[in-house]
């Protein structure tokens, strides 16, 4: 406060700076520190818990056994086999998944969204909110039970005529694995993406309508415009989320799916020859990567629709 | 579709029906069909698991293995330790972001995008990868006490919690009601506990229960860091009955629902914020 005074009293148009800049610059950022102090504890616990951990394993993906810098690791994975195989079937997983579940859950956010019931509605976003969190072992074991080879949903079908493992549906393979992510993938779908629809404002249907614009009309050239950043945005959370999982397929597949993250575990629980530790951060480096790229495109998307969206 | 035209000139009149019937019957068809379609994907599996671990051999209804559950070894000592971990990782959660999350809110609005790209993070980063960095990065003493779970289960936590507290918040008028609160005469740590957090209860709970979810759910990184925690009992008890894994899983998920759908139907301080909105 006080050096703002003098500064505007003091100087006139040329003298202007020559002490009170750098005192004006530190007052600037000592005020800056101390309005940002709060978020500190915060900003500490990401780096420990968040920054810290995955710099560990950028380091170690390019160290050798002997503790050298190498590419070797990278060299090993990129040079095909095994490990090329298992980002394929990874990314692929993904991809699978968060298109099917993108797709499906806008038009199930958009059917929960134009409901009425408002306490419905927010049953739909607890339960969402349970479901998206809910995977691993007991999803994996929810499945076995109901569509594994014995499950009671496959004597259903099957004493309806269409066992569904007769007809080459198998739990335990990919499209068994992308079924099953569907049920955490889903909801998290409905989660996100359902602000979007709140954000869509009814003078704009209004506005198109007196304008003489039909349903489709209104949707095609305002609605998904509108909405498109923000559902392929969600798409590509789900494709991160999807990506990045492990324990239901581990727990689902008992590992026999190639999948990065389970060779990743493979690797750390010993069950691959040794001195392979430093495969498996580079693996994880080679995920933080894809799961990086994802998150600016995110962001991108992100930017693109608040525009409209608040 | 010119009929309809004349129907919906008819009902204009009325400002908050901008639809014509038709059309809104039509879209009620549309959404009846999605909605249940999703129903059945979800509840079929879930109705399916229950009825394969309360069935016996002869195919009839048993609450047996609800009995057995207790006296299998490690249950007990499982669920302990992940009471102890939800409780820990509550704390710390709370603590850490309502704090930080309020004053974001107040002071610090451009820092929004940011807190919101940072507790994106956590939903993409791989637990796999984030565990085994945790466990190369932190000293022995840390590394031998289960508490080391509840520490980066926090981060975890971070992605919902936020969305709950910044969904609450915006929800509040939490610039006049610090405001008030601040001219007379309490200080910030009063203003958070007896003005704010009443006010986000409902936010708060939410949160809390989905941590207690993710607590309980997660795998991973208990499995790799080699605690039993329930999740981890659940894969590799040695039970006699397989049915008994399956069982607790099924009673985790609905617990969790069933709390989180009663919090949600008996609040109704949020249902009259959403009225008015």
């Amino acid at each position: 406060m006080t050096d703002l005074a003098t500064d505007t009293g003091t100087s006139p148009s040329g003298v202007r700076g020559e002490v009170p800049r750098p005192k004006r610059l530190a007052g600037a950022l000592v005020r800056s520190i101390r309005t940002s102090a709060p978020v500190a504890p915060f900003a500490l616990y990401v780096l420990l818990g968040l920054g810290i951990p995955t710099l560990v394993i950028i380091i170690f993906a390019f160290r050798s056994n002997a503790g050298h810098f190498t590419t070797d690791n990278m060299k090993t994975i990129l040079s095909g086999g095994q490990y090329l195989t298992g980002f394929e079937t990874s990314l692929k997983l993904a991809f699978v998944t968060s298109v099917a579940s993108g797709v499906v859950g806008t038009f199930v956010a958009y059917a929960i969204a134009t409901s009425k019931h408002d306490l419905f509605k927010r049953l739909i976003a607890a339960t969402s909110g349970v479901l998206a969190n809910f995977g691993g072992v007991n999803l994996a074991f929810m499945f076995i039970a109901s569509f594994g080879p014995a499950g009671i949903a496959t004597k259903w079908l099957a004493s309806a005529g269409i066992n569904p493992w007769n007809h080459g549906f198998n739990l335990y393979r990919f499209w068994g694995v992308a079924f099953v992510y569907m049920y955490f993938q889903l909801p998290l779908m409905v989660l996100i993406i359902t602000p979007a629809f709140h954000g869509l404002r009814e003078s704009w249907r209004e506005a198109a309508e007196n304008l003489g614009a039909s349903s489709w009309r209104y949707w095609r050239h305002v609605g998904l415009p509108v909405l498109m950043p923000s559902v392929l945005g969600s798409m590509l959370l789900l494709f991160g989320s999807g990506f990045a999982a492990y324990a239901t397929a581990e727990a689902l597949t008992t590992g026999t799916i190639a999948l990065t993250p389970i060779q990743i575990g493979a690797i750390l629980q010993g069950n691959v020859l040794a001195g392979q530790a430093n495969i498996a951060y580079a693996l994880g480096f080679m995920m933080i990567v894809i799961l990086l790229i994802t998150v600016l495109a995110y962001s991108l998307l992100r930017r693109r629709s608040s525009k409209w969206l608040r | 579709m010119a009929s309809l035209d004349l129907d919906y000139t008819l009902d204009s009149v009325e400002p908050m029906e901008p639809f014509d019937r038709g059309r809104r019957r039509k879209i009620r068809w549309g959404r009846g069909i999605i909605l249940a379609a999703a129903a059945l994907y979800f509840i079929i599996p879930f109705y399916a698991a229950m009825q394969f671990s309360l069935e016996d051999i002869q195919g009839h209804f048993s609450l047996q293995p609800l009995t057995e559950l207790f006296s299998q070894p490690g249950f007990l000592s499982a669920t302990w330790l992940s009471t102890q971990l939800a409780v820990v990782t509550m704390v710390l959660t709370m603590l850490l972001m309502v704090p930080t999350v309020i004053y974001v809110h107040l002071r610090m609005p451009r820092f929004r995008p940011a807190m919101e790209a940072i507790t994106t993070l956590p939903i993409i980063i791989p637990p796999i990868v984030l565990i085994v960095g945790v466990l190369e990065a932190s000293p022995l003493w840390l590394k031998s006490s289960p508490y080391l779970l509840a520490l980066v289960y926090v981060v975890l936590a971070m992605p919902f919690v936020y969305r709950s507290l910044d969904a609450g918040l915006g929800a509040l008028d939490v610039k006049t009601l610090v405001e008030a609160s601040r001219s007379l005469g309490s200080n910030w740590f009063s203003t958070i506990v007896r003005v704010l957090v009443p006010n986000l209860r409902s936010a708060l709970l939410s949160a809390s229960v989905l941590t207690l979810a993710l607590v309980f759910g997660e795998f991973t990184m208990a499995s790799l860091d080699n605690w039993t925690t329930i999740p981890v009992w659940i894969a590799f008890a040695p039970t006699v009955n397989p049915r008994i894994n399956t069982l607790v899983a099924m009673i985790f998920l609905l617990v969790t629902v069933v709390v989180l759908m009663l919090l949600v139907s008996f609040d109704r301080s949020q249902s009259r914020r959403t009225r008015s909105n």
